[in-house]
């Protein structure tokens, strides 16, 4: 399975990545590589194997509801460029 | 044509926990900007979820509310999209594995039918912040308090086929996470929000039209009012021979209608994958046998309590159940009087008019339930009657004090004197010769249509305190001569 330059480029819109043409001809075949390998894998029989969500045989620990961060606006705010009255301030995003 | 509606319901409640879903910061409306955010809320690279604990019980609470399969292993996934108030770039949420699976409600309506509504699942997800857009030429301003906050989705069946039916829905998700204690119910506050999948095919068809979605609808009225705009924005282009366009709207309850929110060009593209920071969620049976054990009296269960102990009817006990609060203080008020018929016409009539005339919630009522049980005590043994109690409880809600101390200040109590009322009617006898002359002259029927004069004149003198079920044999007794 390959994948044409408007999947390259729908791929790249959605992870807001800026690509030259030069980039999409790249991706293009080292995707299209990808997507070769996983076609070899899905040769392989997988019935009666549960699918996995996580490698590490573990289970998610719980935390107690306590509340245990304070308030840190300020130290958070002193990295963002440009704030006001407490908030982030990010280019207007709607028209 | 005739068009059917078919409509499915994804509902956001926030969940009442103290903490976020996967950092310790506080989780609270009204704080000052961006106060109650931490590293993980901000989404700083090395900065790793711990999830709630008890997010997870209120979950597997509501699960088995709805009578679902409780999911014994639940994943986390990455639901990716790009957003200002989204700083990772993904919201943390559950896809194939859901903490509650397939449940239903069983919804009954105004008009007394009942209905199930299928549950598809209900999954766990962080929330996202907050953008302001109004106040900043060319900027928008962001407020991560409200990010990683916990919300429960409940993502219904399309089995509702009607506003009414779905507002009854809504309102009974919303009775329900009230009783268990999860969610505050907040709607003004966004506790509580509802998106509508509508669509319209022509009655009898099987296969579905094409849906929109509306986004966001943050109360019952305007569930209702938005489907019902909804309803008429898509016959009117379905009858012109036109097509639905899938789509994200938004409700505008000012000019009544819905408007497109995002083009199909930007369709979700969400790209789901299980969230690595997060292991599986694995759940014993014994937890979750401890939990079921353990759920509070439901609404549909109390009303069925309220039909079977107090002998109420169906009606009564679905609106006196309905929300937990006004559940509480019938049960309060009956508690110190100890009719539950009193008691039931008293809350839904005198008490629902006066909340309502003064835009209150029944939490908010400036007489306490217990008040108001003191006050039909003196309704129930006759010191007041039903029309001095309204008064008495009007004076109680503006303060002036116990059912007693109006009652006594007033000299509001009713004669209950025999002697008294005796020497009463004998004066409005006297006064009223020829009326007794012309009633002791008629037969049986036509005294009894007599007889409600001498009660009025009686009542009159004693302005309204002679307690009329002494009046009436005395008068009957007197009458005969």
């Amino acid at each position: 399975m390959s994948i044409d330059k408007q999947d390259v480029q729908k791929i790249a819109h959605l992870a807001r990545l800026a690509l030259t043409e030069d980039d999409v001809d790249q991706y293009q075949h080292s995707l299209s590589s990808v997507l070769a390998l996983v076609e070899q894998m899905q040769s392989v029989d997988t019935d009666g194997v549960e699918p996995l969500s996580n490698p590490l045989e573990m289970t998610q620990r719980l935390r107690e509801d306590i509340v245990t961060e304070e308030n840190r606006r300020d130290a958070f705010l002193a990295n963002a460029p440009k704030t006001d009255a407490g908030l982030f301030l990010v280019p207007q995003v709607i028209e | 044509m005739n068009w059917e509606v078919v409509i499915g319901l994804e509902i956001h409640t926030q969940l009442s926990t103290k903490s976020k879903l996967f950092s310790g910061a506080a989780v609270g409306f009204g704080a000052k900007p961006n106060t109650q955010t931490t590293l993980v809320d901000l989404g700083m690279p090395g900065a790793l979820p711990v999830f709630n604990k008890e997010a997870l019980r209120m979950a597997v609470m509501f699960g088995h509310a709805i009578n679902a399969e409780i999911g014994m292993t639940s994943v986390f996934a990455r639901k990716n999209y790009f957003y200002p108030d989204l700083p990772k770039g993904y919201q943390t949420s559950q896809m194939d594995h859901p903490i509650v699976g397939k449940g239903y409600l069983d919804v009954t309506l105004d008009d007394g039918t009942t209905s199930r509504v299928g549950i598809t699942r209900a999954h766990l997800e962080e929330d996202a912040g907050k953008s302001l857009h109004e106040d900043y030429q060319g900027m928008t301003g962001i407020d991560l308090n409200r990010s990683s906050t916990p919300l429960l989705e409940i993502v219904s069946e399309p089995d509702i086929r009607s506003a009414k039916e779905a507002v009854a829905y809504v309102k009974m998700i919303h009775s329900i996470v009230t009783y268990l204690g999860i969610c505050d119910g907040n709607m003004a506050e966004g506790s509580m929000r509802c998106d509508i999948n509508l669509s319209l095919r022509p009655k009898g068809q099987q296969e579905y039209g094409t849906r929109t979605e509306i986004k966001n609808v943050n109360s019952f009225r305007f569930i209702e009012k938005a489907i019902y705009t909804e309803i008429e924005r898509q016959a009117d282009i379905l009858e012109d021979g036109g097509r639905i366009i899938q789509e994200t709207r938004l409700y505008d309850p000012e000019k009544n209608e819905t408007r497109s929110m995002r083009s199909k060009e930007d369709a979700n593209d969400y790209r789901y994958f299980p969230c690595p920071d997060l292991l599986p969620v694995v759940l014993t049976q014994e937890y979750v046998d401890d939990i079921k054990a353990s759920l509070p009296e439901l609404p549909s269960q109390k009303a069925a309590r309220f039909q079977s102990d107090f002998s109420l009817s169906e009606y009564d006990a679905s609106v006196l159940s309905s929300s937990r609060a006004m559940a509480d203080y019938f049960e309060t008020a009956y508690g110190v009087v100890k009719d539950a018929k009193l008691t039931a016409n008293w809350v839904m009539g005198e008490l629902s008019k006066l909340l309502n005339q003064d835009q209150l919630d029944v939490e908010n009522s400036p007489v306490t339930a217990n008040a108001f049980g003191e006050l039909l005590v003196r309704v129930k043994d006759n010191t007041i009657n039903g029309k001095t109690a309204k008064d008495v409880l009007q004076a109680m809600w503006q303060g002036e004090g116990s059912a007693d101390d109006i009652i006594e200040a007033k000299g509001l109590k009713q004669v209950t004197d025999t002697g008294a009322i005796e020497a009463m009617i004998q004066s409005i006898l006297d006064a009223n010769a020829a009326q007794v002359e012309q009633y002791r002259a008629s037969d049986e029927d036509k005294q009894k249509k007599m007889i409600g004069f001498f009660v009025g004149q009686v009542m009159k003198a004693s302005k309204g305190k002679a307690n009329p079920g002494m009046v009436n044999p005395i008068l009957a007794r007197m009458l005969k001569g």
